[in-house]
């Protein structure tokens, strides 16, 4: 039986813009849930990217650890230097005017990226991708990439961890009661700080995820490679929702295939790619500024 | 008589519950009309749904005979109706007479470019908008305090500040969100006092909302009362004082004693 | 009574004049200083001169968004670009389109205008407040949060477009052979109107409703400012110089192409506009002073470059390590920065004068 050419490549276009759409998924949950609890957006969230990247690398190339190691160690390092930039810049600032917080996340944002910059340069370092990753099943004309499926893999399960979490635990139940309002959360005798320590935790964590199969689907590992995902990923929170982690993944989804498709569709477009993600943001502004999942936030 | 607010049927909705449900209220020139409740009745919320800040659900609000209901607040603001907020909302970073001065933008003639000129309407305007703070800080004594920073003020003063700002705009409403709260007794009576000759002088019409039962009681010609987003009782002071179901609703307890507690916190 | 003591000192009429007399006689001292740089420095001092002026004005107007009305914007390399590239459309001879529009020729009315240097500067402001104006409305129409992160994507978009649109930007290879228009007397004068300008402005009821705006936005509205009308059109009066910025530099440096307007022009901007003090004008305009001055010095860490581009070469990125640093431990330490929102007035140093001389017991 033979599948119909256009089919076919539709339904290849499908499986790279699921995959593309798992990692903006992945990165926006944290970007979300971040300025959920602290109505900031975390610029340095996309750098968080770079530095797992960096840090699982390191494992591998540098340190000769199994990848399977050098992975889990990449999202421990990356959720504490998530805790840590919270305590460091954004904690002291918290009284603070908002444009204050939001000036020292970029330059935060800024200084990860330098940093890297000069402790490690700018060359482009080469991923190992590990041989479990590697290959690709075939389904009539269709090529499904292993590494697609297990991005889906992934991203479904810490969706589905993260969900649990904020959910069901105390701790997640705290996360969405600062989210809707701060006074209710202090009357409540629950220690903030704690609560934004584990947001910042998590929410690096699943940047730390995306971002390791960020580098093996995209092998090139760069001091500014987390610049674009992150602006991406924060177009993917406000289409799903912005503070919503299901809507965040669902906006990944959504904007990967768009993009994908939108250079499927039209091959001479594929260098306006990156300025999609902007205009749907103005669009969603435009016409549903709450995101497809979003509940009105209190100002 | 002059109808200058006409709330009718009135209901806010907030995820489901019941804010504010089917609240009338008519605001006459040259009248103080009190809303009163225990907490969370729905008071602000009142203020909010009537200023424009949230959207009411259904009812509609009237100013002068003009529907004003879902309007933007500006717009509201614009027409005649000033507020000042439960939790004191001053421009903190500026000073005293910048704030008051704020209030009187929309009345400004002049544009963009005769602001960059300094010419024209501009210093017409100008000097206006400042001799005009400058008199409403004289009214609320404050004129001392002119180039202070608004949130080096103590407290009272900071709310006799958000009164100034708000007659900067020239209402016809004027909104008060408790504005006696944390004043000592002596000041609340003042302040009273004070109400009662912004009344007669400028002739318009006022809202309050408070907690302070005597100082209600003292100043309103009428109370609404309401308890859970419902208004349950509508008259005078003494008729309010004596209506079983305003009794109820603050607790059950005795009433007297809710206004004492109230009176000195 | 001392209210009325503490009006007449500024509300005066002779010290006014007095004010006045003495801001026109700095002015006509700065020119004459330009005079004298104008003949007798070296090139390089000559230039950054210029690049002074033209980040003033960068400073100033940025920091009125960003510092004035508490909007966070991330716009300025966007903005700077796009004046850049609109300018020098415009002045470039049709036989220069020519030549160097090699991937596709220029689209045909562009092609074959070329304008005077000061009607291409308008022309540059005008086309990107309309930009600004664009871009800023649907973002103030719901939440200003997003300007920042609609600001930081706008600026990649840019780059893209310059890229792309190669009928009317060249693409990567980008304008060259721009006549160097921009001398000292263009950049100066151009500033000194920008800064003359937005200081009205921030003195009329306008800049009190920015500033209200700022503080608190609900109160605000409660008191019949339309704040969004007046953070769109503040936010296009800024592109407004920033577009004629661009101009200036699109003809001082004569060779513009997409990869120059990084986010690295924004950063230093942001650095400029939080150490002067983030609604501060003079401010603004003491740290732009002190950071193109100390930028250059900071310039040994890495290779020196034309302008402020990317490069790999010394110890790439330690400039922006120290830049960055210092942005986040002023913002934690000294939020105020240099001047905090004061400002720089004649009566202000009057006072101070008198004290020192009262302590000194003269």
């Amino acid at each position: 039986m033979t599948v119909p050419l256009d089919f076919s490549f539709a339904f290849q276009q499908l499986v790279y813009g699921l995959t593309l759409g798992c990692l903006y998924g992945l990165l926006a949950i944290g970007y979300s849930m971040v300025y959920g609890v602290l109505r900031l957006i975390n610029f340095a969230h996309g750098d968080l990217l770079m530095v797992s990247a960096y840090f699982a690398f390191f494992g591998m190339v540098i340190f000769q650890i199994p990848w399977p190691v050098s992975f889990i160690g990449s999202v421990l390092f990356t959720a504490i230097l998530g805790i840590l930039i919270d305590r460091g810049a954004y904690r002291p600032i918290r009284k603070s005017p908002r444009i204050n917080a939001l000036i020292t996340a970029i330059g935060v944002s800024f200084l990860l990226e330098n940093l890297g910059l000069v402790l490690i340069g700018g060359r482009p370092k080469s991923f190992p991708l590990p041989a479990l990753f590697e290959g690709s099943f075939v389904i009539g004309a269709v090529n499904v990439p292993a590494l697609s499926i297990w991005t889906l893999l992934v991203t479904l399960v810490l969706l589905v961890v993260c969900a649990v979490v904020v959910k069901k635990t105390r701790i997640g139940m705290a996360m969405r009661a600062l989210s809707r309002d701060m006074e209710t959360v202090m009357l409540m005798g629950i220690d903030k700080d704690r609560v934004i320590s584990f947001t910042f935790a998590l929410g690096s964590a699943m940047a730390a995820a995306g971002g390791i199969m960020w580098c093996m689907k995209y092998p090139a590992v760069e001091p500014f490679m987390g610049v674009i995902p992150g602006l991406k990923a924060f177009v993917a929170a406000v289409l799903g929702g912005i503070g919503n982690i299901t809507g965040a993944a669902l906006g990944g989804l959504i904007l990967g295939l768009i993009e994908v498709l939108f250079v499927a569709v039209e091959p001479d477009w594929s260098g306006y790619r990156d300025a999609v993600s902007f205009f749907l943001m103005i669009v969603i502004l435009l016409t549903r500024p709450t995101g497809i999942m979003g509940e009105r936030l209190p100002d | 008589m002059d109808l200058l607010l006409d709330i009718r049927a009135l209901s806010v909705l907030f995820g489901g519950v019941r804010a504010l449900d089917g609240l009338n209220l008519e605001i006459i020139k040259g009248e103080i009309i009190g809303l009163i409740g225990p907490n969370g009745a729905g008071k602000t919320t009142a203020f909010n749904a009537i200023t424009g800040r949230i959207k009411p659900s259904s009812g509609s609000v009237f100013f002068r005979g003009q529907d004003i209901t879902g309007l933007a607040p500006f717009r509201i603001a614009r027409k005649g109706i000033a507020r000042t907020f439960q939790n004191i909302k001053l421009y903190e970073d500026l000073s005293v007479i910048e704030n008051v001065m704020i209030a009187a933008h929309s009345s400004i003639s002049y544009s963009f470019m005769e602001a960059i000129l300094g010419m024209g309407r501009f210093r017409r305007d100008e000097s206006r908008i400042r001799s005009k703070a400058l008199e409403l800080l004289e009214l609320m004594d404050l004129k001392d305090l002119a180039l202070e920073r608004a949130n080096s003020l103590p407290y009272g003063s900071q709310r006799k500040l958000e009164i100034a700002r708000a007659l900067a705009l020239d209402p016809q409403l004027l909104l008060l969100d408790e504005p006696v709260a944390g004043m000592n007794p002596t000041e609340t009576r003042e302040f009273g006092n004070f109400l009662l000759k912004l009344r007669d002088n400028l002739s318009i019409g006022v809202g309050v909302i408070d907690h302070d039962m005597s100082f209600v009681m003292e100043v309103c010609d009428k109370i609404r009362v309401i308890d859970h987003g419902i208004p349950i009782a509508w008259g005078t002071a003494s008729q309010i004082r004596n209506d079983k179901k305003v009794i109820g609703a603050y607790l059950g307890t005795d009433f007297d004693r809710t206004q004492n507690h109230n009176a000195t916190n | 009574m001392s209210s009325q003591r503490i009006f007449r000192k500024d509300f005066n009429s002779t010290t006014k004049i007095r004010n006045k007399v003495l801001t026109l006689l700095s002015v006509i001292v700065l020119l004459g200083f330009l005079f004298y740089a104008d003949r007798n420095l070296d090139a390089y001092s000559v230039r950054i001169l210029q690049n002074i002026a033209i980040f003033i004005i960068l400073a100033v107007s940025y920091n009125l968004i960003n510092g004035i009305m508490g909007q966070f914007s991330l716009a300025p390399n966007a903005f700077l670009a796009i004046g850049a590239y609109t300018s020098a459309i415009f002045t470039l001879s049709p036989e220069e389109k020519l030549r160097s529009f090699i991937i596709e020729p220029m689209i045909w009315p562009l092609s074959q205008i070329s304008l005077p240097f000061s009607l291409s500067l308008l022309i540059a402001g005008i086309v990107t407040a309309f930009v600004a104006l664009l871009m800023a409305a649907p973002v103030f129409r719901v939440r200003g949060d997003y300007l920042a992160i609609v600001t930081l994507g706008f600026g990649e978009v840019v780059q893209v477009l310059a890229n792309n649109l190669v009928s009317l930007t060249n693409g990567s290879l980008g304008l060259k052979g721009l006549y160097p228009f921009t001398n000292l007397w263009w950049a100066w004068g151009v500033c000194i109107f920008t800064v003359f300008c937005t200081v009205r402005l921030v003195n009329s009821s306008y800049g009190r409703a920015m500033k209200a705006v700022r503080e608190d936005e609900m109160a605000a509205e409660a008191m019949g400012i339309n704040a969004f009308r007046i953070k769109t059109f503040t936010f296009a009066f800024s592109a407004f110089f920033q577009g004629v910025a661009g101009g200036l530099l699109a003809h001082l440096i004569t060779t513009i192409s997409p990869s120059l307007f990084t986010f690295m022009f924004t950063f230093n901007l942001l650095i400029i506009i939080v150490i002067g003090g983030l609604g501060s004008i003079t401010g603004s305009i003491l740290a732009a002073i002190l950071i193109t001055w100390g930028g250059e010095a900071l310039r040994v860490f890495e290779e020196p470059s034309t302008f402020f581009g990317f490069h790999y070469e010394g110890i790439p990125g330690m400039r922006m390590v120290i830049f960055s640093a210092i942005l986040i431990v002023v913002m934690i330490f000294a939020r105020g920065g240099i001047m905090g929102r004061y400002e720089f007035t004649w009566d202000g140093l009057f006072h101070w004068f008198k004290r020192k001389l009262l302590i000194l017991g003269i």
